[in-house]
């Protein structure tokens, strides 16, 4: 059976896998539970995309990187998300599951920010780990993936911020699935303390496309009170990679997140983004764009719940499909019973390229409160004529005009992205996905 | 290299006689033009000569298929042309995409502008402008910027707009403005207005009209569709053509404009003896 994914591993592996790392005692048992959970635990059921004949059990577990001595060193396809020239930038690249290069400034050193790869973290921080690891935001046992996750977890970093830090410059991650046959179990946590403000923004990168692999990612952003994180990120595995992705928020009183997410995997990706408004006045903008080729199926969900009173909760998704690509933009709103006075809009919009294209749009919104406000707006079709003809009307070419529309409709999130150079990326992905 | 100096020779006849002919202008030329929107028709047979350095005024009631000329002219999707033709200094304008209308020099300012998000309107302006030119040869974009200006200060804009996507949020005025900074911008051999003044007020339509007049010269010729008097008041046009019943249906000088501004449109149709004057669809 597809879904069978632990012929391969068993509770022995993952001790030894586990103390391999030296890791802390509680991980060791966490992982083992989470093992333990795993060959109970049904697949997940995304809501619309059959994913049972999906490959989630062909996939390496181990496989090192070497360290980058400079960022001159790294292969082109890397650098290009890097500014080279800032020496300075606060950076980690994880290179298969090794940490192969590290920058933090002294000053961030000394504010007491952690920003390191999660086995490093998990030596030298370990009582903040466990306090933040699939405690606040995912748990363990919400399915099957999710307690693989916990059992296999080979990747990730941790992004801690003090109390009343102000990070001005971004961070980034970037997690470089060099082996093709590597699964990626990535995890990252980032926890922003009271008052504090981040920016942070990663790169998922492979370029492997016909080796089949997996990746299992999830990723929690846990924001105190009053504290703000900004979350960028290009994902790009390739056509052969199957792509689980869990990326959830918990935001407390007067803190916001705000996802700027770019979703350009290649193949099959199940991907979900959630965010509790647990505190009153607390924010989330989730915004998320995506392109969809070849014969991809993919499944994103957007979500905020909105706990908090006056709490503000808004999500915007764009997809463009084109080929044979099918995808579905799940975008759900809801608002807790106590929630008085909060706010749920959310826009998901479906641009088709092709007439094979399959793309939907489910706007959902689950309201348990009287005093609320709450919108949708959804739509999906195709490059409208009437705007084509205006361009060209200007001698734009059919295709430069077409080009502008789709850069155009998705622009809400490629220019939210915080670093220039992931910007430009992000529209070089683009590009080279539609054209 | 007498051989190459030979061709260089030629090629520098060359550039000054296509010189000379910019320089005269270019004409389009209408003939027994028929066209359907969804299966109706509503123009009925439109005869129609412009030439370079002739202004054009089009009026007539709603209705009556102005606004069916300049889009078809253009080639807007809806609209098809069933008989007659369309040449742009003889060359069929119908076998021509929209784009390739554009660069054999037509120009329309729309009635209801397209918005589209995420498009900035410099990056829009910057692409037009480019479309024209050939490859590698690419405007520079401290120029780009420097015409710009200019032509949003000569119109009396708000240089924001330029950074704003491209005629989301606009005004009516400022779409319109917008419209004509872009045929400044262009500078084609045809331009064509279509209402161009509806929903402008007085300050906005003096401006408007500066920016075509500035354009007045040997090598440009405008068609300005309208069905109101007073933009003719700004800009003198040299010959006035009324359309009824999808065809023109009288032509005439400048005086043409004085007399329907004070016996309206009545008396033509008495003359015709024409009891409706529209194409009965809205056209």
């Amino acid at each position: 059976m597809s879904v069978e994914v632990s012929n391969q591993y068993n509770i022995e592996y993952v001790e030894n896998f586990s103390n391999k790392y030296n890791e802390p005692e509680w991980m060791q048992r966490f992982r083992k539970n989470a093992f333990t959970k795993a060959e109970q635990l049904d697949m997940p059921k995304p809501d619309k995309t059959n994913i049972t004949r999906w490959n989630f059990s062909d996939f390496a577990h181990e496989a090192e990187g070497k360290a980058i001595a400079s960022l001159d060193k790294l292969p082109e396809n890397i650098k290009k998300f890097v500014n080279t020239k800032a020496n300075q930038q606060n950076l980690v690249i994880l290179r298969n599951q090794s940490k192969s290069y590290q920058h933090l400034s002294e000053t961030l050193k000394q504010q007491g920010v952690i920003f390191t790869d999660i086995f490093t973290a998990l030596h030298e921080h370990a009582d903040l780990v466990q306090k933040y690891y699939m405690t606040e935001a995912v748990s363990i046992d919400e399915h099957k993936l999710t307690a693989l996750h916990a059992a296999l977890m080979n990747g990730g970093v941790f992004l801690y911020v003090p109390k009343d830090v102000v990070v001005e410059e971004p961070l980034q991650a970037i997690f470089w699935q060099e082996d093709p046959q590597l699964a990626l179990f990535n995890h990252v946590i980032i926890v922003a303390e009271q008052n504090s403000q981040v920016t942070y923004v990663e790169n998922y990168l492979s370029s492997h496309n016909e080796t089949k692999t997996v990746a299992n990612v999830i990723t929690e952003v846990i924001a105190e009170n009053n504290a703000t994180v900004s979350f960028g990120s290009v994902d790009h595995f390739a056509h052969g990679t199957t792509t689980y992705m869990n990326r959830r928020g918990v935001a407390k009183r007067d803190a916001k997140i705000e996802w700027a997410l770019g979703q350009m995997n290649d193949g099959n990706t199940v991907s979900e983004n959630i965010t509790h408004l647990l505190g009153d006045h607390s924010v989330c903008y989730a915004k998320a764009v995506s392109v969809g080729r070849g014969d991809q199926t993919q499944n994103f969900t957007a979500k905020i719940v909105n706990h908090g009173k006056q709490s503000d909760g808004i999500i915007l998704q764009h997809g463009v499909m084109k080929d044979s690509a099918t995808a579905i933009f799940h975008g759900i709103g809801k608002i807790e019973h106590g929630g008085t006075k909060a706010n749920a809009e959310q826009e998901s919009r479906v641009l088709m390229l092709s007439k094979d294209a399959r793309g939907d749009a489910n706007p959902i919104l689950l309201i348990d409160e009287d005093d609320v406000t709450a919108g949708h707006a959804a739509s999906v079709g195709r490059v409208d004529p009437v705007q084509l003809y205006y361009l060209m009307s200007r001698g734009i070419s059919k295709q430069e005009a077409e080009r502008l529309i789709i850069h155009g409709f998705l622009a809400p999130v490629v220019n939210e992205i915080p670093i220039p150079e992931v910007r430009e990326q992000l529209t070089d992905v683009i590009e080279g996905k539609v054209y | 290299m007498v051989k190459v100096k030979i061709k260089l020779f030629f090629k520098i006849l060359y550039i000054i006689f296509l010189g000379g002919i910019g320089m005269s202008g270019s004409t389009l030329e209408i003939k027994d033009l028929h066209v359907e929107i969804e299966g109706k028709e509503i123009l009925k047979g439109v005869n129609l000569t412009v030439k370079g350095g002739e202004f054009h005024a089009i009026m007539g009631p709603n209705g009556t298929g102005k606004s069916t000329l300049a889009s078809a002219i253009m080639g807007h999707p809806k609209y098809e042309v069933t008989k007659g033709s369309i040449l742009m200094d003889g060359e069929d304008v119908l076998e021509m995409e929209v784009d390739e209308r554009a660069k054999a020099g037509l120009f329309l300012a729309m009635q209801y502008p397209s918005e589209i998000s995420g498009v900035t309107t410099s990056d829009f302006l910057r692409s037009s402008i480019n479309a024209h030119r050939e490859e590698g040869d690419e405007i520079p974009l401290m120029k780009f910027i420097k015409e710009m200006d200019q032509v949003m200060d000569y119109l009396d804009m708000d240089k924001n707009m330029a950074q704003r996507y491209l005629n989301e949020g606009f005004s009516g005025g400022e779409k319109k403005r917008n419209e004509i900074l872009q045929l400044m911008l262009l500078k084609p051999a045809i331009g064509i207005l279509d209402e161009i003044d509806s929903g402008l007020d007085i300050d906005a339509l003096k401006v408007v009209s500066k920016g075509i007049n500035k354009l007045r010269n040997e090598a440009f010729g405008c068609l300005i569709i309208t069905h109101y008097q007073r933009l003719l008041n700004y800009v003198t046009p040299d010959y006035v053509h009324v359309m009824m019943q999808g065809r023109v249906v009288k032509s005439g000088g400048p005086e043409l404009v004085e007399r329907l501004e004070s016996e309206g449109y009545d008396w033509i149709k008495q003359e015709l003896g024409i009891e409706d004057e529209t194409v009965g669809v809205d056209a």
